[in-house]
């Protein structure tokens, strides 16, 4: 089934909202992979600024709690010389007595470009969109619906991996190594937006994707997904060219759709006897924060086949490419 | 009182119809006939190309006082339905507090006098709609309520729908139920399908609602009790009803306008206007729906009007309140829905005359206070009569709602058919399309 929403097909983000990914062309992924690609190097000088976003108010506006994206978005702007301001919100809008749309007209008020969103409702970040229509909105997750940039990085990092093997650069590879690659994702996919970003990057850069989960952790339409389902999760193993792990969302109550962590654990975690049965080349990914001994074991999160942490660093130069795409659009150049 | 003359229009009978003039003098049809003399300083309103039909009654109004009276007052909702060419309304019992005393009911009913319309009250089945123990249903009927709900939610507890049908059946009242096992709706906010798994939306899956259907099916088989489903939104939910109607069971159900005219696609920009319980459905249920309307396989069309004031419907989907306003366009949806060539009769059969059936609104039921709805058009019945133009065309735009609320999911839709006038209670309340 087309996963596209609507007709609506975006081929570049530049001067866009980021808000899902299903509606993206394979061109405007790569677009974000290979702008992404040009500020690895940015990161890697002594200073680490350059000065696209200068004057730029981009407002990170957090209503769920978050680490990683939260600190990796603002690196981001910062790193961009956007000024950054950082609102925390921890109640929801109805604890609050606040409705979405005032929330939003508050920070607006106070004169911003861009609104990096997290929030615990699934289309938070549309409808958040259409309030303020001349800023820029990029969905940092939301509800279980979308984690675009989640989605973005894990793209990038599969491609500078591969492309590191074969020598070129990512630019230069384009789509190209994401052709026929075999991508599984594990566990918690009801429940996940990272995989839904997951599942629509890789089906439209060119990638066969496989899910393993207990029945109860996959979505009820799973057989309109642009997926296939595994029935032997240890053959897949040994197939797959990349095995994306996902955090079993506890906080929203993925604990009782399984009898027992460990028993998910026993059936899907990637334990170290099933690690065994990776091959050598195989990448194995988690988005992170890792349940280590529930969905990974401690020792396999740490062996060389994983690039957790590179996830991690990938994920500012992702950032800075969509937000000096969405923000500064078409205008100027990275210098 | 006046005396006005509804001249040349198509007078839809039961049965026939045929172009007549009605003429209505102190609340009364005194006469139906051609070319009948018009008293001296008698109103003539031109009903020719019209329908002239019992105005709409309709089965599932929301009306919000007391408690929330800044999305909805009795008085704005009337007015809303009168012209929608409603001239009764049901007033729901999931107001704040609960329509669950004979005080509330009271309360509800002397508003309602106050309004041009006719306001009935349906009270809640169980005490403060909390699904645990049973309202006083008996003291209510004695107040003339002739309906029961804990619409919102249906009543879970299968022991506890048991015992009120057992109870309700000698006071010779009807249980509505709100059908959705809310266990297995498990807090979602669309329909359970392709749309929801993808926009990452908890779905309310289709068995929530078929599942209560049948269950309440064999309970009624099983007590002998009466019960009116609720705005059926499922292919399967008219099978099963369908099916137990063809036993004999006192089964009558309604469909809800959004529900024959809109589907699961509408939530995929997360507006939560398109938010509703049942959930709009797949294509496949919205076309189940039209044909059953079209083909006579429908007893009535209610709209389940449920007014939310602008801010709760600015939270989140899953935060946002259920429910849309549905009366000031139900009769034009029907009609359109009719068909190519749509049937009279049946048109006022679903929006007037099965409702009034159903809520006992008749001319010839025991009525403690209102007037009669749903009649044939025949002389000495109630003045309670709607003037319907199959040939108009026309917009729907927000700003000229009735209701308080503005959630209606029809906003900038093209819309055929229109009502012209509607008289109610004697009193003619719209002409030419608005508030006289």
């Amino acid at each position: 089934m087309d996963w596209h929403q609507g007709d609506l097909v975006i081929d570049s983000i530049r001067g866009q909202n980021l808000l899902t990914l299903n509606d993206l062309s394979r061109h405007a992924l790569v677009e974000v992979l290979d702008t992404a690609e040009s500020f690895v190097e940015v990161n890697r000088r002594a200073i680490k600024k350059v000065p696209a976003l200068k004057g730029r108010v981009v407002a990170s506006l957090f209503f769920e709690e978050s680490t990683r994206t939260r600190l990796s978005f603002e690196t981001a702007a910062k790193r961009l010389s956007a000024d950054v301001l950082s609102l925390a919100v921890a109640s929801s809008s109805v604890k609050k007595g606040e409705s979405l749309r005032d929330t939003i007209a508050t920070i607006d008020a106070l004169g911003i470009d861009a609104v990096v969103l997290r929030h615990q409702s699934s289309g938070a970040a549309l409808q958040v969109s259409r309030y303020v229509p001349h800023v820029r909105v990029i969905n940092a997750g939301d509800g279980l619906h979308q984690h675009p940039t989640q989605g973005l990085l894990d793209a990038f990092t599969v491609r500078q991996v591969l492309s590191e093997r074969a020598g070129i650069s990512g630019q230069e590879s384009g789509a190209a190594l994401f052709q026929g690659l075999r991508v599984l994702i594990v566990g918690d996919i009801r429940h996940s937006r990272v995989a839904r970003s997951d599942i629509a990057a890789y089906s439209t850069l060119g990638c066969e994707v496989r899910v393993a989960a207990p029945g109860t952790l996959l979505p009820a339409d799973i057989e309109n997904w642009p997926v296939q389902v595994v029935e032997d999760y240890d053959e897949a193993l040994e197939w797959a060219d990349v095995v994306a792990l996902l955090r079993l969302q506890r906080e929203r109550g993925s604990g009782s759709f399984v009898p027992s962590l460990g028993e998910f654990t026993q059936t899907f975690g990637l334990t170290l006897g099933r690690a065994r049965r990776l091959r050598p080349t195989t990448i194995v990914m988690h988005p992170g924060p890792m349940n280590r001994g529930v969905e990974i074991d401690s020792r396999v999160a740490d062996m060389a086949c994983t690039v957790i942490e590179r996830q991690v660093t990938n994920g500012v130069p992702i950032r800075m490419a969509v937000l000096y795409l969405t923000v500064a659009g078409s205008s100027g150049g990275v210098s | 009182m006046s005396s006005f003359v509804l001249r040349a229009g198509l007078v839809v009978g039961p049965a026939t119809s045929q172009v007549a003039d009605v003429l209505l003098v102190d609340g009364r049809i005194t006469g139906v006939g051609v070319d009948l003399d018009a008293p001296k300083g008698c109103h003539v309103i031109d009903a020719s190309g019209c329908w002239v039909g019992p105005g709409f009654v309709d089965l599932h109004t929301h009306l919000r006082e007391p408690g929330r009276e800044e999305a909805e007052t009795i008085e704005s909702g009337a007015l809303a339905g009168a012209v929608g060419g409603y001239t009764a309304l049901m007033a729901m019992p999931n107001t704040e507090p609960a329509l669950d005393n004979v005080a509330l009911v009271s309360y509800v009913l002397d508003r309602g006098a106050r309004t041009p319309l006719d306001i009935a009250v349906a009270g809640a089945i169980t005490q403060g709609r909390r699904g645990e123990s049973l309202a006083p249903m008996a003291e209510m009927a004695e107040l003339g309520v002739r309906l029961f709900s804990d619409d919102g939610t249906g009543v879970q507890d299968p022991s506890l729908m048991r015992r009120a049908l057992t109870y309700a059946r000698p006071l010779g009242v009807r249980l509505a139920q709100h059908c959705e096992d809310e266990l297995l709706a498990a807090g979602g906010s669309m329909n359970e399908g392709a749309v929801s798994g993808r926009l990452g939306l908890v779905g309310r899956p289709r068995l929530a609602e078929e599942l209560m259907v049948q269950r309440d099916i064999e309970l009624v088989a099983l007590t002998g009790g009466s019960v009116h489903f609720m705005h059926l939104s499922t292919a399967r939910s008219l099978d099963l009803v369908h099916q137990a109607q063809r036993r004999g069971l006192p089964i009558t159900f309604e469909i809800a306008p959004h529900h024959f005219t809109l589907d699961e696609t509408y939530c995929e920009q997360f507006d939560p206007i398109f938010k509703v319980h049942p959930p709009l459905r797949a294509k496949s249920d919205v076309d189940a729906l039209c044909e059953a309307l079209r083909t006579g396989g429908v007893d009535a069309v209610a709209t389940d009007h449920a007014p939310h004031a602008p801010e709760l419907k600015d939270l989140p989907f899953d935060e946002a309140p259920p429910g849309m306003l549905g009366l000031e366009y139900a009769a034009s949806l029907t009609f359109e829905a009719l068909g190519d060539a749509p049937d009279p009769h049946l048109f006022f059969s679903v929006l007037s005359r099965e409702p009034a059936r159903i809520a006992q609104l008749r001319h010839d039921d025991v009525r403690v206070r209102h007037s009669g709805h749903g009649g044939a058009l025949t002389q000495g019945e109630d003045a309670n009569l709607v003037v319907f133009d199959p040939h108009a065309t026309w917009t729907a735009h927000n700003e000229d709602l009735h209701s308080h609320a503005m959630n209606s999911p029809y906003d900038g839709r093209a819309l055929s058919g229109r009502v012209r006038a509607t008289v109610a209670k004697g009193v003619l309340v719209v002409n030419d399309g608005d508030l006289v």
